[in-house]
């Protein structure tokens, strides 16, 4: 018998309540139950962070997590970075700007990265930003457009620009 | 790479987990999950009951008492790197774990999972080593304490019955003028490191009056090179007395596995005890 | 005119899905009624198959079927095509979709189950008993010719798949008359695809409607649907094969793959739709790699550095099934001579079996490997004759005046290559300009005195591009006024929907927004090749300028009646043909549109044809050759035997750039990938054929934290073979990356005299070289 369990969960701001069996990873809930395919699953062994959402403000493997241990908390995905009127975050239009993506598998877990880091360290360095996407692997960009979008997202966050 | 069917527990109490763990046969404890999900992903662990501390009350968090830190296991890395307490009492720990995966990971991962989970190369049992740390752990029968040194079993085997639970980390923290320095080698930011060393010393002076040097990854589980902290003591804290250390280090037991020779990590172990010290030296506060 | 697009940096088209979440990969899609399957995969390197039992399986609640070769029909008992037949393949050797009676690789498809969910499908596969008997696997190449090796397949006499050999100029003439012959050996190991997102197909058949549709993660919809419809022996109209956003391909997905087979014959037997995900362990054992290369090069030379000649043997490491022709040996020769006039070349490869995943491509393909071998062959002569790498290399390049130059190799189709233009000597003054090479000594001296060794190392590199035949485009306006563009060329994240939207647009006189893009469809657009070698831009740019430009011609034409004006004062400009000077009187191409496509009792205008359409074909007359010079510049830690990348300087051409920011993007992406061949990837296996490095862990990606910043200056020399003077630029930042790293290292460490023999040079290898010189130099001082 599978072992399903009643959940409640936030996702970028919207209350869901689901049955969802308790193997299921929140990755793969947020996918195929919520058909929030923004999240992307690229390795599921925590390493390539392209699963990273942002769980009661922290960024998190989603691969990582079961779903049933979501309930009673808040989740953001890509889906909920831009704006209420669909405007791209600062972040977004930085990476837009500066070529930060590619085939944009990795882009999900980048911004969703990207947005908790830079709460938490407004004025930060490249090197700084290099360490902090250590765990989001591109294999496409060579990383230096999504450091260069970050740079500028963090100076526009900022108003200094 | 989906987990095999499992029950899900979620218990609210060390109690009622240390019950869940003993009434049921092929269970496994899951904390930050940052080891154990990888592992059920990848069925390469395929546990009947998975029981979750992360809605148990009461062990997490740091608190002095008596010049001892005290340190749940819930204890998450991220916590452990701003707690306040921890980066004045033991500042070698946040400097380790900048080194300990990613902040996403860190975000999760628990320092009892660490402790458990007991990867040879694994910057937290390393420190705990050196900080000749007592684990306590909690059974159907109540508690005991293990001193770190008895804590590895075997490669990745902590001594830890099936129906107990790591509940608290304890250890001494050392005077406020110690020096503390943390070197390890990965081939990759975050990755697990190949050889780590953290090393911890007192100076009186001029002279070396406390040493703890502790290795991770060379060994199935971390060590402490005994005959370098026994040599220092006495001695002047420069390089050359560090050079001593270094070369005790080179001369230790060491495993070889696909990828790295024990030759090579007993080169590195040389090297990194070599800067580790010097650090240490150089944050000594001799004043 | 107004706004030009060609040539600025137009931010991209596709990204504000992409960065909102609503992009559409193949695991995206969710249709009625899908089943779900997962792959049993050999765990043996090479095995007999004496049964496979699948009864437990089946009974499983939530599997709907188990399959094995046997369950597919009896007409599909039957290896896979060989997708690029070639004289030179002898032993033709490709997989069953799913294992017949021998498995010759860890990973390859023995069954398959169908369930309700990917998790219960996995769950199945645990309970299939296959009984094996495990055979000798063979997996070092460099003894498998060997008498008394074991042999990758039991049916074989031999190892050796084929032996190729490229040999032009007067080889023994060129040894004889040079002052000098020196040699070296050594290992190149190039790793798997490791695009973010695995591969994946799900299928659909609709045998009254639309037949079978498969949707695949995958670089070249056309060749599957030819591959599948030949080896299903069913006419390609009926196959409809579709690849979405895709994330990243590199080469790997540009083949055809059993699943490819499996899942569309699964579902049509099913009657329901059939989706499968790799995973990423099932991508480290399915998903085709490159291997190990053993290259012996002896290189002759006068005095002065110039070389006469290149001789030696490769032994290529193939893998275990020929999915893909003979691309990769053949491809890792046809770039020598690499930038140099070398007059003489004779370099033969053995194409050998062993038990490892299938060979296939990988970014580059087999370019890396062959400038890596020119490139280090000119490093030897630099070094023993004490010149300075930049001097050797202005003293062989290929100059602008020899242009075009005919190498003496011939490409795959026989075709001589040629190098069209260029100007190699120019780049690498830019590159030495922009990496302050001059400097560097300074540089060194200053960090060695503080205990640090740095180190600089040069390469240049070619590369062949566009390889033909076409990638055509159709351009159509339609009665909104909206443009469509259609082309068979399918996108990893290059861009070309950007790309191929600013040329249209500038010669269509459109907006880009106001363009419907619409490719890698094969129900979309009737035939492709995909994405490979650094052929879009080649192919596809000449292709949609020319459409652009004939759907131009002809709404002019129509509009001239129509206005009753001259052609020639007519302009286009945001979809609306304008009569110069007048500007109130104007004509829609939306409007021209609907003149075209007239309702019942009405007519098409004299002399028009219906629809404001046109297609072409245009594209490169030869291959198009890209060119471009690195600097590396490393440290390495003599305590660890780490190599930090300290700065990277890339100087290329690919000739006229159409958006310099995606170019640029290709360059930076191409170096990393690179440099994670130089420093980090490495697929192991034990003997028995095991893999080990089988996760992110274990298998290094290169991470934003050890690569440096890349510093990217251009040339533009426009290329004659083709219309807007353009070149590929997908895999000029990969090709000649490990060699400038490696001859770094070796620079770095010049006082230890170290020679580095394989890549990915790891530190604890590094290090071994380092102590040794320091022990035999001690030890020398001693006797
Ligand atoms: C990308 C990545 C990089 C990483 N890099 C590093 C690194 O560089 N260095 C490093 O040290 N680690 C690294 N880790 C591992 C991480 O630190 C581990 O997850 C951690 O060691 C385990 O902690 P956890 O809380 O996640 O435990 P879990 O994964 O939940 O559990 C690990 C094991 O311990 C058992 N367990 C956990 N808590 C208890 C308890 N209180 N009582 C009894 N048993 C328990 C579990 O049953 C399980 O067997 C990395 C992980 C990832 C995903
Ligand atoms: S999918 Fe979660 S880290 Fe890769
Ligand atoms: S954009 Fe393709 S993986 Fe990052």
């Amino acid at each position: 018998m599978p072992d399903i369990r009643e959940i409640q969960v936030s996702v970028n701001g919207e209350d869901h309540s689901a049955k969802v069996e308790t193997r299921t990873s929140l990755g793969d809930f947020l996918r195929q139950n919520l058909g929030l395919t923004g999240t992307h699953l690229g390795c599921e062994h925590g390493v390539c962070g392209a699963c990273t959402v942002i769980l009661d403000g922290e960024a998190v493997r989603s691969c990582l997590m079961l779903a049933v241990q979501a309930n009673g908390h808040e989740v953001t995905t890509v889906e909920g970075l831009a704006g209420e009127e669909g405007e791209l975050h600062p972040l977004q239009e930085a990476f837009w700007k500066h070529h930060g993506l590619q085939c944009g598998f990795c882009t999900p877990g980048m911004l969703t990265s990207l947005v908790a880091f830079l709460r938490d360290n407004p004025n930060p360095s490249e090197r700084d930003i290099r360490e902090a996407i250590s765990g989001n692997i591109c294999r496409c960009t060579g990383y230096q457009g999504i450091v260069d979008a970050t740079l500028e997202a963090a100076k526009v966050m900022q108003g200094r620009v | 790479m989906k987990p095999a069917p499992f029950i899900y527990h979620n218990p609210l109490t060390p109690e009622d987990a240390v019950s869940l763990l003993a009434s049921n046969e092929e269970a496994k404890i899951l904390a930050g999950g940052q080891s154990l999900m990888p592992m059920l992903n990848m069925r390469f662990v395929v546990p009947d009951h998975v029981i979750d501390l992360n809605n148990v009350t009461g062990i997490d968090g740091v608190t002095n008492r008596d010049n001892l830190l005290e340190i749940g296991a819930m204890t998450r890395q991220c916590d452990l790197m701003a707690n306040d307490l921890v980066k004045s009492k033991a500042p070698i720990i946040p400097e380790a774990l900048e080194h300990v995966g990613h902040f996403q990971t860190r975000n999760r991962c628990t320092i009892g999972g660490s402790l458990c989970h007991l990867d040879p190369a694994a910057e937290l049992p390393c420190l705990m080593a050196a900080y000749d740390a007592n684990l306590t752990v909690q059974g159907p029968e109540g508690q005991r304490e293990i001193p770190f040194i008895e804590w590895p079993l075997a490669y990745m085997i902590p001594n830890l019955a099936p129906d107990e639970l790591l509940t608290k980390i304890s250890f001494r923290y050392w005077s406020l003028n110690h020096g503390f320095g943390f070197e390890e080698f990965a081939r990759r930011h975050g990755d697990f490191a190949i050889v780590a060393v953290a090393a911890l010393l007192e100076v009186d002076d001029g002279k070396i009056t406390r040493a703890a040097i502790s290795i991770g990854g060379a060994n199935i589980s971390p060590v402490r090179l005994v005959k370098a902290e026994e040599a220092l003591i006495g001695m002047l804290a420069n390089e050359d007395t560090y050079k001593v250390a270094a070369d005790i280090a080179q001369e230790i037991e060491s495993i070889s596995d696909a990828y790295v020779t024990s030759q090579y990590r007993q080169r590195l172990a040389g090297t990194l005890v070599q800067r580790a010290l010097v650090k240490a030296g150089d944050r000594v506060n001799r004043s | 005119m107004g706004v030009r697009y060609l040539g600025a940096e137009v931010q991209r088209m596709e990204d504000p899905r992409l960065l909102t979440g609503h992009g559409r990969y193949v695991d995206d899609i969710k249709l009625e009624g899908m089943l779900h399957a997962a792959f049993l995969r050999s765990s043996q390197a090479h095995a007999k198959i004496h049964s496979i039992d699948i009864t437990a399986a089946s009974d499983l609640v939530g599997v709907h079927r188990v399959f094995t070769l046997a369950d597919l029909g009896v007409n599909y008992q039957k290896p896979m095509n060989q997708l690029y037949p070639a004289p030179v393949i002898e032993q033709n050797k490709t997989q069953y979709p799913l294992a017949k009676d021998e498995v010759c690789y860890v990973g390859e498809t023995i069954a398959v189950v169908i369930a309700d969910s990917r998790a219960i499908a996995e769950d199945a596969l645990a309970l299939i008993n296959v009984e094996y008997k495990t055979l000798p696997a063979v997996i070092d190449v460099r003894t498998a010719l060997e008498e008394g090796s074991p042999l990758a397949h039991s049916d074989t006499e031999s190892n050796l798949m084929g032996k190729m050999r490229s040999k032009f100029g007067d080889i023994e003439d060129a040894f004889n008359k040079a002052d000098h012959v020196f040699s070296a050996g050594f290992m190149q190991h190039r790793g798997g695809c490791h695009s973010m997102e695995t591969r994946g197909v799900i299928a659909r058949d609709d045998p009254w409607g639309d037949g079978l549709t498969i949707w695949t993660s995958a670089q070249s919809p056309y060749l599957i649907r030819r591959a599948l419809a030949n080896w299903l022996g069913e006419p390609e109209e009926k196959i409809r094969v579709i690849a979405p956003d895709v994330g990243g391909g590199f080469g790997p997905k540009a083949g055809f793959y059993p699943e490819e087979i499996v899942i569309p014959l699964v579902a049509r037997i099913m009657e329901r739709p059939v989706k499968w995900i790799e995973d990423r362990q099932e991508h480290f054992v399915s998903t085709t790699t490159q291997r190990d290369q053993y290259w012996d090069l002896e290189v002759a030379c006068n005095v002065d550095g110039k070389i006469l000649g290149l001789r030696g043997k490769v032994t290529h490491e193939n893998g275990a099934y020929i999915p893909y022709g003979i691309l990769l040996p053949n491809s890792s020769l046809t770039p020598l001579p690499g930038a140099y006039s070398i007059p003489a070349i004779d370099v033969g490869v053995d194409i050998i079996f062993t038990n490892t995943v299938p060979n296939s491509p990988v970014r580059g393909a087999g370019r890396p490997c062959g400038i890596y071998a020119v490139e280090r062959m000119v490093q030897v002569v630099s070094r023993k004759l004490g010149i300075d790498p930049a001097v050797v290399r202005r003293r062989n390049y290929v100059r602008p005046e020899q242009m075009p130059y005919e190498t003496g190799a011939k490409l795959r189709g026989g075709d001589p290559v040629v190098y069209d233009s260029g100007d190699y000597e120019a780049l690498l003054d830019k590159v030495l300009e922009l990496s302050d090479y001059e400097s560097f000594k300074d540089r060194q001296i200053a960090a060695r005195k503080e205990g640090r060794f740095l180190g600089i190392g040069i390469s240049s590199c070619i590369e062949d591009t566009g390889m033909g035949p076409y990638e055509g485009t159709t351009v159509r306006v339609d009665a909104s006024g909206k443009v469509i563009v259609k082309t068979g060329a399918a996108s990893q994240g290059q861009g070309h929907h950007t790309m191929i939207s600013m040329i249209v647009a500038d010669n269509l006189g459109v907006k880009p927004e106001d363009i419907i893009f619409e490719s890698a469809d094969t129900a979309k657009f009737p035939h492709g090749i995909g994405a490979i070698g650094s052929r879009i831009a080649a192919n596809v740019a000449p292709s949609a300028f020319d459409a652009a430009s004939k759907v131009r011609e002809k709404a002019i034409k129509l509009a001239a009646e129509i206005l009753e004006t001259a052609e020639a004062d007519l302009d286009i400009e945001s979809g609306i043909v304008r009569v110069n000077g007048a500007p109130d009187v104007s004509i829609s191409l939306g409007e021209l549109a609907v003149k075209l496509t007239p309702p019942s009792s009405t007519r098409v205008p004299t002399g028009f044809e219906p629809l404001l359409e046109a297609t072409s074909f245009e594209g490169s007359a030869g291959s198009p050759i890209a060119s471009g010079s690195n600097v590396a510049e490393v440290e390495v830690d003599n305590g660890t035997g780490e190599v930090k990348v300290l700065r990277y300087s890339v100087a290329h051409d690919c000739g006229i750039m159409i958006n310099p920011m995606i170019v640029h993007g290709q360059i930076v992406g191409g170096v990393v990938h690179g440099i994670g061949n130089a420093l980090f990837e490495r697929m192991i296996y034990d003997k028995q054929g095991q893999p080990l490095t089988m996760n992110y862990g274990e298998y290094l990606l290169p991470l934003a934290s050890e690569m440096p910043r890349i510093d990217v200056t251009h040339m533009e020399t426009p290329s004659p073979l083709n219309s807007l003077g353009v070149k590929g630029a997908g895999e000029g930042g990969t090709i000649p990356a490990a060699a400038a790293v490696i001859a770094a290292i070796e620079n770095a460490l010049e006082e230890f005299s170290v020679e580095i023999d394989y890549y990915p040079v790891d530190p604890q290898y590094l290090l071994g070289l380092i102590d040794s010189s320091i022990d035999s130099k001690s030890s020398s001082r001693l006797s």
